[in-house]
């Protein structure tokens, strides 16, 4: 028979709902495009709550930091957000990353 | 993002749908297709239609730009399949690293002794004769197809109706003897040389693998190959 365990490592998409419904404000980063040698690939998310605490990932760790704050604004005024990062080598070096990448991020407000 | 939406979402996600959610990244509309059927606030012209299929096809998202919107179409397929035949020592290995690489797993082998809980802890095998099981299991083309037995009276019945699916890979056990002997009988039953150049034997990469986990990774590897660089894989 076929196994019906969760194959999927990351179940962030169910985690935002179960937020959602449980009354917190919830914000969702998901990664549109990606040039060179990102880490992450296109789909890759993060489910940000209003509180900061986040789930998922986005990148190797580098622009984790920024999305959070980008998505809490948006959890605030309710305008969705595309934003733009280089990972410079020297950024990608410090958390281990391959060199050189740029990522774009499409951050939504879970209404 | 509508919590309803995702709320949709991931019910379509955990019944093994296959799920594409459009949305405009200005002004965060969006639109929600399950098995095709489609319900939201982006309209589906027929541009984005076909982006979508196109992006369901290779099973990756993108960012579009159709009628004057960038729209951000994601792709929510089910997990592609490998289904083994033969609950033999290789598949004990081989059913948690095709997890990790992301695979649902079946195992079929109507044989009791090989088939046991003491081998197989986590997972449950169909017992089914191979032919039975995998027409029942319908193999399409996000299936992979592993015989596993050396047994001709079981690896055959897969293989036939293998053949004869869509599935993306079909990997045999065996030398070029055992290789030698079963085009010989599906010659019989009436497959051809295109249908042997589906199978790939001896099964898995030409990586010197030895033990039963080390044949394993080869074969995880081979099927990773098939997938994502199928031009060499067929070469």
């Amino acid at each position: 028979m076929t196994d019906t365990q969760m194959l999927d490592h990351d179940d962030v998409l169910e985690r935002a709902a179960a937020w959602k419904e449980g009354g917190d404000a919830v914000a969702l980063a998901t990664v549109v495009s990606t040039w060179g040698s990102s880490p992450r690939q296109v789909g890759s998310r993060l489910a940000i709550k209003g509180d900061g605490a986040f789930i998922g990932s986005v990148s190797g760790g580098c622009i984790e930091g920024a999305v959070v704050e980008e998505a809490l604004s948006a959890i605030e005024d309710g305008n969705t957000r595309v934003l733009e990062f280089g990972v410079t080598d020297e950024m990608a070096w410090e958390v281990g990353l391959a060199c050189g990448g740029e990522i774009s991020i499409f951050v939504e407000r879970l209404d | 993002m509508k919590l309803t939406n995702l709320t949709a979402l991931n019910e379509a996600r955990a019944a093994g749908k296959s799920v594409l959610l459009f949305s405009d990244v200005e002004r965060g509309a969006e639109t929600l297709t399950i098995d095709g059927e489609g319900s939201g606030d982006i309209e589906i012209t027929t541009a984005l239609k076909e982006a979508g299929e196109k992006a369901h096809n290779e099973d990756r998202g993108r960012l579009v730009e159709i009628d004057n919107k960038r729209i951000f179409i994601q792709v929510f397929n089910p997990a592609r399949r490998i289904v083994i035949v033969g609950a033999v020592h290789i598949a004990q290995p081989l059913v948690p690293m095709a997890r990790l690489a992301g695979y649902a797993v079946t195992i079929v082998d109507p044989r009791g002794a090989w088939a046991t809980p003491e081998r197989f802890p986590d997972i449950e095998i169909d017992r089914r004769w191979p032919d039975e099981a995998l027409e029942a299991l319908e193999p399409d083309s996000r299936t992979a197809i592993v015989t596993l037995t050396h047994d001709p009276k079981l690896d055959d019945p897969a293989l036939t109706v293998a053949l004869r699916s869509d599935a993306f890979y079909i990997g045999a056990l065996g030398g070029k003897k055992t290789a030698g002997k079963r085009v010989a009988r599906l010659t019989e039953a009436g497959f051809g040389p295109a249908d042997f150049a589906r199978i790939r034997g001896p099964v898995g990469l030409d990586i010197g693998a030895i033990s039963p986990a080390e044949i394993a990774v080869s074969i995880v590897g081979q099927i990773t190959e098939t997938l994502h660089r199928p031009e060499r894989a067929a070469a």
